[in-house]
C-alpha cells in the first residue's frame, strides 16, 4: 500500500519497553520451565531488554549477521540450564528475537501501512490482526488437535504421557489401517461416495433451475415460493427425521411392491432424495445470489445473436454462474456427507453413511477410527477447497477480470 | 416334545432350504466389543454354514421407538433385534414382538434338557429369547480413591471418602434405585417407596447431595473414557464394557461388584416378517442360542450366557487367555449383593418419574 | 417519445392493443419462471412439506382412545366426571366389551399407554385389566362394575375416569398444553405441579443460549469477515481454508475434539496448569455446563455468520470509508456511521441462520452440555426415543417451527431473504 517508507531508527526510549513485553509475553509460555510464570516472564523480558540495549548500544556487527547468530548463546543458555528441548525453544527464541527487534527498531511495522497513520491507528491495525488470528486459532485448534490424536495407540480420545513425550510408542497406524481393512468403516465410506454426489446433482439441477425461475422479474408469490423452498433448512432436523421416515417408508413400499424394484436400490434412493431435499436451500440461496450480479443484458446480447434459450443458457449464463453453482453444490455435498439425523431414521443398515457409523463409534464404542477418517476427509476438504479456487480463478478469466 | 422339536427344525430347515441364494438378513444389535462377541459367535459360524450374509445395524438403543414406527409405516427392514428384558417387554405388550414357544423353537440342551428348564427363570417373557446376563455396576479409578477401594455401591454418595467427579447415567433409572438403597431403604421396600411422591421426593433429595459431581452420560462409551481420562473417580457402565477397559485396555480400573444391577438380554423377532424371513429369524436364533454357542459368546466378552447348560462350558477369553468364569455376572463372588429391577413398576411409572427427574436436572 | 392516439388504446406496431400485448408477455414471463421453479418446488412439497406436516398432525392427534374403547367413549359422555361419583353400570359393562374385544386384538397396551402418559399407573391397569377380561362372558359375568373393581382396585377410581374421559375426543389440545408445563383435567387446563414443570424453561434456555451463541458469532465473525473482505483476493482465500475446514469435517468429529479440549483433565486445562495460571486443584469446567454448550455451538455455527457477512463486506466500496475520513470523520465515525451500516444486512443473514441452526441442534448439546446446557430439541429427541410420547414431541416441534417461521418472516420483512448469501 505505502509507496515510499524510509528506513527510520526508532528511539531507544520506545524500542526497549516494546522488546521487554514481548520478552515478558513470551515468558509466560516459558513459565513452567523456570518453575512459574512469574520467574519466567521477569527472567525473559530481562534478558531481552539487556540484549536489545546491547545491540543497539555497540552498533558492531550488521543486522544480518546479528540475527544469525543470535540464536546460537541462547539455544546454549538454555541448554545448559535448563535442558535439550529448552535449547531448541531457545534457538528459536533467538530467531524470533532477531526479527522482532529489527521490525521495531528500523520501523519495519509501518512498511506496508499508510504514512500518515497515526501511532494509535498502527497499534490498532496490529491488534486487530492479533485478535483475528486468536478467532483463527479458536477456529481451526480442536482439527489440529483431532490430527495427533488419530494416531493414537490406545482406543481413547486422550492424550497419554507417551504422546505427550513424543515417545514412539504411544503413536501407532492401527486406526487407519482400522478404517481400511473394517469392512463397516469401508461399506459406509462407499455409501457415502454413492449418496452424496447423486442427492448433490439431484438438489443442483432442480435448485438451479429454480433459482433461474426465481430470479425473473416478474414471480407470483415469491415470498411463499422462497419460504417452501428454505423450509428443509428451518424445520428442527429431529421433526423432518421422523416426518420422513412415515413418508419414505409408504414410498419404498410402494416402489418396492408394486414397481418391483430391489429393496436395496430402493433404500438408496430414499436416503438420496431425503439428502438432496435437505441440500437444496444452501443450492438455492447461493445460486440466487449470484444471480443477483448477472448482467441481464448478456442474455439479451445473446438472444441478439441467434442464440436460442437453451443454448444461451448453457453458454452464456452456465459459464457466469458456475461459481454460485459449484459453491452450492459443495454446501449440498456436505450437507448430505454430514448427515447423521435423517440417515439413521430413513436408510436401512445396508445403506449406512460415514457420519452414521461415527456416530456409533462415538457414542456406541470408543473407536479413535472416527478422528483417522476425520483426519482424511481433512486432507480431500483441503484438495476440494483448492479445486474451487482455481475454478474460482478460470472464472474470473472468463470474465476477462485481472486476478485482484 | 423331543420329536417335536426334531419336526419343527426339519420344517424350518426345509422352509429355509428352499429360499433363493444370496440371502440376507439384517440383525439389530448394539455395536462395539458386543457385536463383535456375536460376530464371533453367533454370526460368522452362522454364515459359513448356511451362506447368509448378515448385516449388523447397531440401532439397539433405539429399538422400541423404530419398531413401533416401522410397523406403523409398513416397512420392516429388522429381521432379529437384540435387546434388554424391559424393553422386550414393552414390545411383546404392543404385539411388537413375536411370540415364541421357546420349548418348540429354540434347541434342547445337549443332555436333552427342555429349553424353557435350561434358560429357567431368564424367560420373562413369552416374546424373549434370553442371551446374556449382564450387570450395570459401578467401576472406579485405581489412583484416584486413596488406599480406602471402595466396597459398597454407596461410595456414589460418599464424596467425602471419594471426593472428584462421578458419571451416572442421564435417567431416572438405575439412580432412583441406587438413592433409595443408600438412603437406607431395605430393597425389598424401594419399589413400594418409589410409588409415592414422598418416595420419589426422598431419591431427588439424596441425589441432589451429589448433583454438582457428577457427569451425566447419555452413550454407552462415555464411562469408559470418562475413567480413562481420569476425568472421573467412579463411574456406572456396563459390566462388559468395564472389563474391556480393565483387562483388554490395561486401565488403572476396578470394577465393584456390589448393589449391581442384574439385568438381561436378548433376542426378539419382530411380528409382521414374511414367512420366509420369520423362518429364516427363527432359524438363525435356534442357532445362536443353544448351548455351545452362547457358552462361545462368553469367549469373547464378560457377559454370562442364560443357559444353564452353557455356564459349565465357559473358558477362557478367545483373545487374552484369561479365565472368564471370575468375570462374569453369574459368578457366586460376583453376584452376593445385586439388585434386580422391576420392569412391571417401570412401564408404569417411567413417564411420570422420567419427568420429574428432568426437571429436577434442569434446575 | 411514445405514440398517443386519442381516440384508441395505445396500440403496438402489429396492430394488437399495447396493454393486452404487454400483459401477455407479463403472463408469458410468470409462466416461464413458475415452470423453472415448478420440479423443485412440487419435489419439496412432496418430499418434504408434506411429511413435515403429517409428522405435526400427529400433535393434536388422538383417535387412539376412542378407536379402541369406542362403546366406552360413548357411554362416558352421559357421566359427569365432577360429580365425584363413579360412573354407573352402563359405562362399566361397554368398557368390559371393549377391552376384551381390545385384549383379543392386543391393543389394549396402546392405549394404557397412551393414558399413562397422563396418569401413572394406567400402563399396568390395563395390562392386568385385559389379561383377565379375555376369559370374561360378557353375558354371564354381570354386573360388571363389581367385577372389575375385583380384577383391580384402580377401576374405583374416580380419577382413572376422569382422565379416560378427558382424553377420548378424537382431537387432543392435550399435547400443546403438555409442551407448556400445563395439562388437560376435567376442570380445564391447570399447570402442571411444580416438580415436573421444564418445557417451558427449556424453551427460555434454548432461546436465551442461542442468542447467546448468535451474539458471539457476531463478536467473533465480524473481524474475520472484515479481514477476509479487505485482504487482497490471494491471501484472503488462503484465510478462508481456515474457515471452511471446520465447517466440513464431521460435526461429531469437531464436538468430540472440543470435549477432548474443554474437560477438566483436557487440554486447556492442563495447558492452563503447565503455564501456571491456575491450580492443579483448581481446574476450570469448561464443559457439561451451557459455557460447553455455547462454546462448542459458536465453534460449529461460526461459519454460517462469517461466510454471508464476508460476502455482504466484500461488496461495500472501500472508498466511502476512505471518503468519510477524509471529510473529516473519526476513524470510529466513519466506521459506525459508515462503514457498518452497510455491513448489516450481512450481520442479519448470518444472525438468522446460526440462530436457526442452533435452535434446531441436539447432538452437540446432548454430548457437551451437561444438565444445563442442553436444548428443547433434546427434549424432542428424548420424546421421540425414549418416552416415545410421539404427540407432544409433535407439540414441541411444531412450536419450534412456528417461533423459526416468525423470526423468517421477521427477518424477511426486515432485510429480506434474498440478501442471505452463502460466500461465493
Amino acid at each position: 500500500m505505502a509507496i515510499f517508507h524510509q528506513v527510520l531508527r526508532r528511539p531507544v526510549s520506545f524500542v526497549l519497553p516494546m522488546m521487554g513485553l514481548m520478552g515478558g509475553f513470551v515468558g509466560v509460555f516459558f513459565g513452567p520451565t523456570f518453575g512459574s510464570a512469574l520467574v519466567g516472564l521477569t527472567l525473559v523480558s530481562t534478558v531481552s531488554v539487556f540484549l536489545a540495549y546491547l545491540i543497539i548500544s555497540t552498533q558492531y556487527l550488521s543486522q544480518k549477521v546479528i540475527r544469525l547468530i543470535l540464536p546460537v548463546p541462547l539455544a546454549i543458555l538454555g541448554l545448559i540450564f535448563l535442558g535439550p528441548i529448552s535449547g531448541f525453544f531457545g534457538a528459536l527464541y533467538g530467531w524470533f528475537f532477531g526479527w522482532f527487534f529489527y521490525w521495531i527498531y528500523e520501523g519495519g511495522y509501518r512498511a506496508k501501512l499508510h504514512p500518515y497513520l497515526t501511532a494509535g491507528q498502527v497499534l490498532w491495525h496490529y491488534s486487530f490482526r492479533v485478535i483475528c488470528g486468536l478467532i483463527f486459532t479458536f477456529l481451526i485448534t480442536p482439527i489440529l488437535v483431532v490430527m495427533p490424536l488419530s494416531f493414537n495407540a490406545q482406543d481413547f480420545f486422550t492424550f497419554t504421557p507417551e504422546m505427550l513425550r513424543l515417545d514412539p510408542v504411544g503413536y501407532s497406524l492401527k486406526h487407519y489401517q482400522d478404517f481400511f481393512n473394517n469392512g463397516d468403516w469401508q461399506r459406509s465410506f462407499w455409501n457415502s461416495l454413492i449418496i452424496a454426489p447423486f442427492a448433490t446433482i439431484i438438489s443442483v439441477s432442480l435448485g438451479t433451475l429454480a433459482a433461474i425461475g426465481l430470479s425473473q422479474s416478474h414471480v407470483p408469490a415469491k415470498r411463499a415460493i422462497m419460504a417452501i423452498l428454505i423450509s428443509p433448512m428451518i424445520v428442527p432436523l429431529i421433526i423432518s427425521a421422523m416426518g420422513m421416515f412415515f413418508f419414505y417408508s409408504t414410498m419404498g413400499n410402494f416402489m418396492e411392491n408394486t414397481l418391483g424394484l430391489d429393496k436395496n436400490l430402493v433404500g438408496y434412493v430414499k436416503v438420496i432424495l431425503a439428502h438432496a431435499v435437505l441440500g437444496i436451500p444452501f443450492v438455492i440461496i447461493t445460486v440466487t445470489a449470484t444471480l443477483v450480479g448477472f448482467d441481464k443484458s448478456l442474455t439479451r446480447a445473446a438472444a441478439n445473436m441467434g442464440a436460442g434459450p437453451v443454448k444461451t443458457f448453457f453458454k452464456v449464463q452456465m459459464p457466469l454462474i458456475m461459481p454460485g453453482v459449484i459453491s452450492g453444490g459443495l454446501f449440498a455435498f456436505i450437507t448430505s456427507f454430514d448427515e447423521v439425523v435423517v440417515v439413521m431414521f430413513i436408510g436401512s443398515a445396508s445403506q449406512k453413511t460415514l457420519p452414521w457409523q461415527m456416530f456409533i463409534g462415538l457414542r456406541e464404542q470408543i473407536s479413535p477410527t472416527i478422528l483417522a477418517v476425520a483426519t482424511i476427509l481433512v486432507g480431500i476438504s483441503v484438495l476440494l477447497l483448492m479445486t474451487l479456487e482455481l475454478l474460482r480463478r478460470r472464472s474470473e478469466r472468463l470474465r476477462g477480470l485481472s486476478p485482484a | 416334545m423331543k420329536y417335536k422339536n426334531t419336526v419343527f427344525a426339519t420344517a424350518a430347515l426345509s422352509l429355509f432350504a428352499g429360499l433363493a441364494l444370496a440371502e440376507e438378513m439384517t440383525i439389530v444389535s448394539w455395536g462395539g466389543a458386543y457385536s463383535k462377541s456375536q460376530l464371533k459367535a453367533y454370526h460368522e459360524p452362522y454364515t459359513a454354514n448356511t451362506g447368509v450374509t448378515i448385516i449388523n445395524d447397531e440401532s439397539a438403543g433405539t429399538a422400541v421407538p423404530k419398531l413401533r414406527a416401522m410397523k406403523e409405516a409398513g416397512n420392516l427392514t429388522w429381521d432379529v433385534v437384540d435387546v434388554e428384558a424391559g424393553p422386550a417387554m414393552q414390545l411383546c405388550d404392543e404385539g411388537l414382538a413375536m411370540e415364541i414357544d421357546h420349548d418348540f423353537m429354540l434347541a434342547d440342551a445337549p443332555d436333552g434338557t427342555l429349553a424353557s428348564v435350561d434358560f429357567g427363570d431368564f424367560i420373562v417373557s413369552e416374546c424373549f429369547i434370553p442371551q446374556i446376563v449382564y450387570s450395570y455396576t459401578v467401576g472406579y479409578r485405581n489412583d484416584m480413591v486413596g488406599s480406602t477401594p471402595p466396597t459398597s455401591i454407596c461410595a456414589i454418595f460418599d464424596t467425602e471418602t471419594y471426593p472428584g467427579k462421578r458419571s451416572l447415567k442421564k435417567g431416572a433409572l438405575s439412580n432412583m434405585e441406587w438413592a433409595l438403597l443408600c438412603d437406607g431403604v431395605a430393597k425389598a421396600d424401594i419399589y413400594p417407596t418409589l410409588e409415592t411422591a414422598a418416595g420419589q421426593d426422598q431419591a431427588l433429595a439424596k441425589l441432589d447431595t451429589i448433583k454438582d459431581d457428577v457427569i451425566w452420560w447419555s452413550a454407552g462409551a462415555d464411562t469408559p473414557q470418562l475413567l480413562a481420562d481420569g476425568e472421573v473417580v467412579m463411574g456406572s457402565t456396563f459390566n462388559g464394557r468395564l472389563f474391556a477397559l480393565i483387562e483388554e485396555q490395561n486401565q488403572p480400573v476396578s470394577m465393584l461388584w456390589d448393589g449391581q444391577i442384574y439385568d438381561l438380554d436378548g433376542w426378539i423377532i419382530p411380528t409382521g416378517l414374511s414367512p420366509e424371513r420369520q423362518a429364516r429369524a427363527l432359524h438363525y436364533v435356534r442357532f445362536a442360542t443353544d448351548t455351545q454357542r452362547l457358552a462361545d459368546q462368553s469367549r469373547w466378552i464378560s457377559y454370562g450366557p442364560t443357559r444353564a447348560s452353557s455356564a459349565l462350558l465357559v473358558d477362557k477369553h478367545a483373545e487374552l487367555g484369561i479365565d472368564m468364569a471370575p468375570h462374569m455376572p453369574t459368578d457366586p463372588a460376583n453376584s452376593k449383593n445385586t439388585f434386580l429391577m422391576n420392569y412391571a413398576f417401570w412401564a408404569d411409572y417411567k413417564d411420570d418419574i422420567e419427568s420429574k427427574f428432568q426437571a429436577w436436572l434442569a434446575q | 417519445m411514445s405514440y398517443t392516439d386519442d381516440n384508441g388504446p395505445m396500440m403496438t406496431v402489429d396492430g394488437k392493443p399495447l396493454k393486452r400485448s404487454l400483459a401477455i408477455a407479463l403472463r408469458r414471463q410468470k409462466i416461464r419462471a413458475l415452470l423453472l421453479i415448478s420440479p423443485l418446488l412440487i419435489f419439496v412439497l412432496i418430499t418434504f412439506l408434506f411429511p413435515i406436516a403429517s409428522m405435526l398432525f400427529r400433535s393434536v392427534e388422538n383417535d387412539i382412545v376412542s378407536e379402541i374403547l369406542p362403546k366406552t367413549v360413548v357411554a362416558l359422555s352421559d357421566w359427569d366426571a365432577q360429580s365425584g361419583e363413579l360412573p354407573g353400570e352402563i359405562v362399566y359393562s361397554a368398557f368390559a366389551g371393549d377391552i376384551q374385544r381390545a385384549a383379543k386384538a392386543k391393543d389394549h397396551t396402546r392405549v394404557g399407554l397412551r393414558l399413562n402418559y397422563e396418569k401413572s399407573g394406567m400402563a399396568s391397569l390395563f395390562k392386568k385389566t385385559a389379561r383377565k377380561a379375555k376369559k370374561w362372558d360378557l353375558e354371564a359375568d354381570t354386573p360388571f362394575k363389581n367385577k372389575l373393581i375385583e380384577t383391580h382396585k384402580g377401576w374405583a377410581d374416580i380419577a382413572v375416569w376422569q382422565t379416560l374421559k378427558t382424553h377420548s375426543s378424537r382431537y387432543t389440545s392435550g399435547y400443546f398444553l403438555n409442551s407448556i408445563d400445563m395439562r388437560k383435567t376435567v376442570s380445564g387446563p391447570e399447570f402442571q405441579p411444580e416438580d415436573r414443570q421444564i418445557l417451558v424453561t427449556l424453551f427460555k434456555r434454548t432461546l436465551i443460549i442461542s442468542l447467546v451463541i448468535t451474539i458471539s458469532c457476531i463478536l467473533l465473525g465480524y473481524p474475520v469477515a472484515w479481514l477476509l473482505a479487505n485482504l487482497p483476493m490471494r491471501q484472503a482465500n488462503l484465510l478462508m481454508i481456515l474457515v471452511l475446514l471446520p465447517f466440513w469435517t464431521s460435526l461429531l468429529v469437531r464436538t468430540s475434539a472440543w470435549k477432548v479440549m474443554l474437560q477438566q483433565q483436557g487440554v486447556i486445562n492442563d495447558l492452563l496448569v503447565a503455564l501456571g495460571m491456575i491450580e492443579e486443584t483448581g481446574r476450570l469446567a469448561l464443559i457439561n455446563n451451557q459455557l460447553g454448550t455455547v462454546i462448542a455451538m459458536t465453534h460449529i455455527l461460526l461459519p454460517f455468520m462469517i461466510l454471508p457477512m464476508y460476502s455482504v463486506m466484500q461488496s461495500i466500496p472501500p472508498t466511502y470509508l476512505r471518503a468519510a475520513k477524509s471529510l473529516g470523520a473519526t476513524n470510529w465515525t466513519a466506521f459506525w456511521r459508515v462503514y457498518f451500516p452497510q455491513s448489516v444486512p450481512g450481520i442479519g443473514a448470518g444472525s438468522i441462520l446460526v440462530f436457526i441452526l442452533s435452535i434446531g441442534y441436539y447432538i452437540t448439546p446432548e454430548i457437551v452440555g451437561g444438565n444445563k446446557g442442553v436444548f428443547i430439541s433434546n427434549r424432542i429427541a428424548y420424546h421421540i426415543f425414549q418416552s416415545m410420547n410421539w404427540g407432544l414431541a409433535a407439540a414441541l416441534g411444531t412450536i419450534l417451527l412456528v417461533a423459526v417461521l416468525t423470526l423468517y418472516w421477521a427477518y424477511d420483512k426486515i432485510v429480506g431473504i434474498d440478501n442471505v448469501k452463502l460466500g461465493g
